[in-house]
């Protein structure tokens, strides 16, 4: 491994080589920020979310250990297709913060190639954590992704078995660090689908000044399968996604407070 | 691009029929890029303005509709002769309505039936007839049993043993031996801008030049074949004239122009039932003419669209009577009329004209359709305003594929056309003897096996041990392989220059001929199946522990894998190398031998959609593929294996040597809407850049499928033939024809009914 990274030991994942844990690439991600991205998932969550489409990337020991090195040789080739679609590399998961050393010295070695780089957080952040290193993440970092899953705490807890002030507290440190942001809301029925519940939400990122755009993204039960692989139930048996005029009716929700809000 | 500095043209011819078109070589001598390049008239706008399909074509298209609608409930063919064989004037006039058709000409008296070619094989048209529930005519049956030899028989005649066991355990399958070759493009364009008289004149000349002091077999088959092409040309006049047209001399606006050149491609369907019979790359010729008839205010829009999806609804009615075998192995009854569009010329200028546009129009117009097979000459350059275009309508559509012009021009200049799928060949100056493909998986097992077959325990390769290690080394495999790579080559260009041989002499493709330089290149084309199967085996033998399971015989029939091993697909060189070496390898052993005509070799990777019977002829393979399973179609990666997205399984493919497989390299992706971005302006935008990518990393052909549901329910069925389908949603992606089917239903209720 190079010297350079030798200051960044203290708190990574592997302290002599500054690997991380993977669980997959795509090599043509069209949805995760803009453009056709080159999209990394990392392995491990602290969130249990009843609804998780990637159920696979939650156990943190799991995946295979790659090095900065590594994973740049790996994202290279795509460089010609990033260019031509204005898109760029997205660190997933997972939750990518749980292996933000390494992925702080992967965006810093993009931002020497130019290449656009993309954070998608659930922004649990503990308190002790908004040091140096987090501010100089963010500052490699073009563009977050903020997954906000409810505001009401409660409610988070009951989708995600974690509460919600770290992320709400990361959404405020991103707006004072005025950085470009996507909130990303999974609409599920009978959880999150309640527009007296957008609309509060829609009062909180209305004044933040740095949400570009909220993707308001329909439950859907494609990732099911994976529980089984893990022999556990899926929570959400008898939830069906929800309908069209459910999500126009959120989207209405958000552009009343003058948000660009998306669906899908 | 500087367009405008090049749209300057010298001074215009302004006598007779060439009026207002711009002088040169091309009235001289038979040169249709000559006129093109000086003549046509960049398009650097974009679609608006394009007219919808009219009352008139609606209602024309409305009644082949119908027809269609009853063909495809018969199961089979509308209608078919059965007592004259097809030739260019066999048949009395057709027509679908004659009072609506702007454009016309039928293969036989009436839409949609077909007629029958004997030449390349009688027992073909007789098991076709007897299928469908027709007796043939004891009368044909018998002059082409009793008095005419066929290129069938012929070819049986001359095969030896060898041939024999090798076509019949599908070492080498799907050759052009018991029907047409196909693949061979006539320059239709050349009766519409010289007339049949020019042409004629130019023939008898080369014809009269040939040396008389020198007369051996060489010169005899191409005095013969002269003669041919001369009566040919008489005959396109015959059947134009029972149309009421007068094709003798050169079209004179763009209605005459479509109609000539059309009838030019009629006169080649009529009399060969090829595989492929592709028309050639007109759209940009046409324009010429309509160009010209626009600005004299004699043609609208409306009209000039009219002439083109007339001749698209001509083109999508091309019918031969073949048998449900055929039609099995090419899953359907394809005809791939192929026209080639767009691509930029050697100057730099783009070849995209408003007719490349008015082609692509006809899906709107006419709805999605596989035939013309519609091919799209890539390059970066093309104007931005075509890209977009393209990238709707084959996101629209799924009816587009994409071959990169910037690695073609070099090889073939600025005026070829594709034949079949990938087949690049000079427009009326090169041909092809269509080779169909050697099975390399089948092969290594050979290898294996000491040359004898996995699946009947027969000998068929030379003789050898079989491979007595509990574990494979890898040199030692890669060094038998060679060894019989190197022997099959040998039989299977002995094989092909019997066909070719054959077919020249019984079936030749007279109508086609005459629109070809009497000079002319002939490449052999060869091909292979089973590439990512091979390069994988190979890999698993290199990096993990691959052990054979032997028979009672002592013939390998499995493999037990242990440990990990790099996949084709993933962009990953420890595979690819592998890949790229085998097709070199291959490629160079099928230099070794002579060829007929000295033909020039070469190679696809390619297998059309046959790729699920090759599975079903092959044993199990080293790389974990069970016995009869379908192979990955053409160069693509065993669908499941690729694990890092589509754009990685497109660089693994783009590695592929094209200066070793310069018969074309194909690869199909089958992807939903919603994997190609959130909305319709980013579909179309990263399309644009994943094409832009692919072809600048020297990628050389891409099927872009993007799937509607039925094509969704067609891949639960048929998982092998989409074998990357990626489905994605935010941060999530999966292989469809991983999933249970089960979890594909629901993928299928959400895609297409759900909002996404």
């Amino acid at each position: 491994m190079q010297p350079a990274f030798s200051e960044l030991h203290t708190r990574s994942v592997d302290a002599r080589h500054l690997l991380a844990r993977i669980h997959s690439f795509e090599s043509m991600g069209t949805v995760d920020g803009p453009g056709t991205r080159f999209v990394v998932f990392l392995q491990g969550c602290q969130f249990r979310c009843n609804y998780c489409h990637n159920r696979d990337t939650w156990d943190p020991d799991a995946g295979r250990l790659y090095s900065v090195t590594d994973l740049f040789t790996e994202i290279l080739p795509y460089i010609p297709f990033i260019d031509a679609s204005g898109g760029g590399v997205t660190v997933s998961g997972g939750e990518p913060l749980l292996q933000r050393e390494f992925v702080r010295v992967l965006f810093k070695a993009m931002n020497f190639q130019g290449i656009h780089t993309c954070l998608d957080t659930n922004g649990h952040v503990q308190a002790s954590a908004y040091d140096e290193e987090m501010d100089k993440l963010l500052r490699s970092t073009d563009l977050v992704l903020l997954d906000i899953k409810h505001l009401d705490e409660q409610k988070h807890f009951a989708i995600t078995q974690v509460g919600n002030r770290r992320t709400l507290r990361f959404a405020r440190y991103l707006q004072e660090m005025n950085k470009a942001t996507w909130i990303r809301h999974v609409v599920v029925p009978g959880q999150s689908d309640n527009p007296d519940d957008a609309r509060r939400l829609a009062e909180f990122l209305a004044p933040m000044g740095n949400v570009e755009k909220v993707e308001l993204l329909p439950y859907h039960t494609l990732g099911k399968h994976k529980w089984t692989e893990f022999e556990s139930t899926y929570p959400l048996q008898d939830v069906a996604p929800p309908n069209r005029e459910a999500m126009l009716a959120l989207q209405a929700v958000f552009e009343e407070f003058d948000l660009v809000a998306t669906i899908g | 691009m500087h367009l405008e500095n090049l749209s300057e043209k010298p001074e215009e011819n302004t006598e007779g029929v060439w009026a207002g078109f711009t002088p040169g070589n091309w009235q001289q001598n038979v040169d249709v890029r000559d006129f093109i390049q000086r003549n046509y008239t960049v398009y650097a706008g974009d679609s608006s303005f394009l007219c919808e399909a009219t009352v008139r074509t609606r209602n024309l298209w409305g009644q082949v509709l119908e027809l269609i609608k009853r063909e495809n409930a018969s199961g089979g063919p509308l209608d078919f002769d059965t007592e004259v064989p097809s030739s260019i004037n066999s048949h009395a006039p057709g027509f679908i309505d004659r009072s609506l058709e702007k454009i016309v000409g039928l293969q036989t008296e009436a839409p949609l039936k077909r007629g029958i070619i004997p030449y390349g094989g009688i027992r073909m048209v007789q098991t076709s007839t007897e299928v469908y529930g027709k007796a043939l005519s004891p009368r044909i049956n018998e002059i082409f049993t009793k008095y005419r030899k066929t290129h069938n028989q012929g070819v049986f005649d001359a095969y030896d043993a060898t041939i024999r066991k090798c076509r019949k355990v599908g070492v080498i399958t799907g050759l052009p031996d018991a029907y047409g070759r196909g693949r061979i493009i006539g320059d239709c364009r050349r009766v519409a801008l010289y007339g049949i008289d020019f042409l004629l004149k130019e023939k008898q000349k080369d014809k009269d030049s040939l040396d008389p002091a020198h007369i051996d077999e060489a010169s005899i088959r191409l005095r013969e074949e002269l003669a041919e092409q001369l009566r040919a040309l008489q005959s396109m006049k015959k059947m134009a004239a029972s149309y009421g047209f007068d094709i003798s001399r050169p079209a004179t606006n763009a209605q005459e122009a479509t109609q000539w050149t059309y009838f030019g491609y009629l006169a080649a369907i009529k009399s060969q039932n090829g595989a492929a019979m592709s028309i050639g790359r007109i759209s940009t010729f046409l324009d010429i003419y309509m160009e010209r008839d626009l600005a004299h205010g004699v043609l609208t829009e409306a009209e000039a669209q009219e002439l083109v999806d007339d001749l698209v609804i001509k083109l999508r009615m091309v019918r031969f009577l073949r048998t449900p075998e055929y039609d099995e192995l090419f899953s359907g009854d394809p005809t791939w009329v192929t026209e080639s569009l767009g691509g930029v010329g050697e100057d730099g200028r783009p070849l995209v004209t408003k007719t490349s546009f008015r082609v692509l129009q006809t899906l709107y117009n006419l709805g999605p359709a596989p035939e013309p097979n519609l091919t799209v000459l890539w390059s970066d350059s093309l104007p931005a305003n075509f890209k977009r275009f393209c990238a709707r309508v084959s996101i629209d559509t799924s009816s587009i594929q994409y071959e990169n012009d910037n690695l073609m021009r070099p090889k073939f200049g600025d005026d070829y056309g594709i034949a079949c799928c990938v087949s690049a060949m000079r427009l009326g100056k090169q041909m092809q003897f269509f080779g169909a493909r050697a099975n390399l998986a089948k092969m290594l097992l050979y290898a294996i096996n000491g040359g004898r077959d996995e699946l009947l325990g027969v000998q068929i390769g030379p003789e050898m041990p079989v491979l007595p290690d509990a574990v494979l080394d890898f040199d030692t495999v890669m060094e038998r392989f060679d060894t019989y790579m190197e022997w099959l080559a040998r039989v299977y260009i002995n094989t092909l220059n019997i066909i070719h041989y054959m077919h020249d002499r019984y079936s030749y493709e007279s109508a086609l001929m005459a629109l070809h330089d009497t000079e002319l290149v002939r490449t052999m084309a060869c091909g292979v199946a089973g590439l990512s199967i091979v390069a994988d085996s190979l890999s698993a033998i290199r990096h993990a522990e691959v052990r054979p399971v032997f028979d009672k015989h002592g013939v390998v029939v499995d493999f037990t894998v242990a440990g990990d091993f790099p996949r084709f697909g993933n962009n990953d060189d420890r595979v690819d190398s592998i890949a790229q070496d085998v097709v070199s390898r291959f490629m160079n052993h099928l230099r070794s031998n002579p060829t007929y005509r000295d033909s020039i070799p070469t190679q696809s990777i390619l297998t059309i959609t046959s790729n699920v019977v090759y599975g079903k002829k092959t044993g199990s393979t080293p790389d974990g593929r069970k016995s009869g399973e379908a192979f990955a179609p053409g160069a693509n990666p065993m669908h499941g294996r690729d694990e890092k997205g589509a754009l990685a399984s497109l660089l693994s493919v783009a590695k592929l040597p094209y200066d070793d497989a310069e018969d074309g390299i194909s690869y199909t992706m089958s992807i939903v809407p919603s994997a190609l971005g959130r909305d319709d302006d980013s579909r179309m935008h990263n399309l644009i850049s994943i094409l832009d990518g692919y072809f600048l990393a020297k990628g050389h052909h891409v099927n872009v499928n993007v799937l509607n549901q039925q094509t969704l329910k067609d891949a639960m069925e048929h998982p092998e033939e989409h074998p990357q389908l990626t489905i994605r949603v935010s941060g999530y992606a999966v292989n469809f024809v991983k999933l249970t089917r089960e979890q594909q239903l629901e993928v299928i209720s959400r895609t297409f009914h759900e909002n996404m």
